[in-house]
């Protein structure tokens, strides 16, 4: 995922995991159970080779609320497990 | 969690990442992206 904020990250994990937590789209109590990371996880991020991930993600993760956004989805994963 | 040989979905966000973006970084680690949106909420 690409998300902005932890609460985006939020929402986007839980729809793809346990079902559109807003009940307002096709995916509500649909259960995916999806593994779910943000493209700037350090552990997804070592995989990518560093002047490609600078080139497409560095600036925009100098904005992103990173710490938040981790911890958000360290929260949806381990709920779906 | 490995992405070589896995197939990813990218869900990119306007204000965020772009899918574009998270599509040919997920590639780079050897991953098969099988969808790749951008989606905005403006």
């Amino acid at each position: 995922m690409g998300t902005p904020n932890a609460e985006s990250s939020r929402l986007y994990g839980l729809t793809v995991t346990e079902g559109d937590p807003a009940w307002a789209g096709v995916l509500s109590g649909v259960r995916l159970d999806l593994p779910v990371y943000h493209i700037a996880e350090p552990e997804i991020k070592a995989q990518v080779e560093p002047g490609l991930y600078q080139e497409q993600v560095g600036l925009a993760e100098l904005v992103l609320e990173t710490e938040e956004i981790f911890s958000a989805l360290r929260k949806v994963r381990q709920s779906s497990e | 969690m490995d992405l070589k040989n896995k197939r990813i979905i990218a869900l990119g966000e306007r204000d965020g990442v772009q899918g574009s973006a998270i599509a040919r970084c997920a590639e780079s680690a050897g991953a098969e992206v099988v969808l790749e949106v951008t989606h905005c909420f403006v």
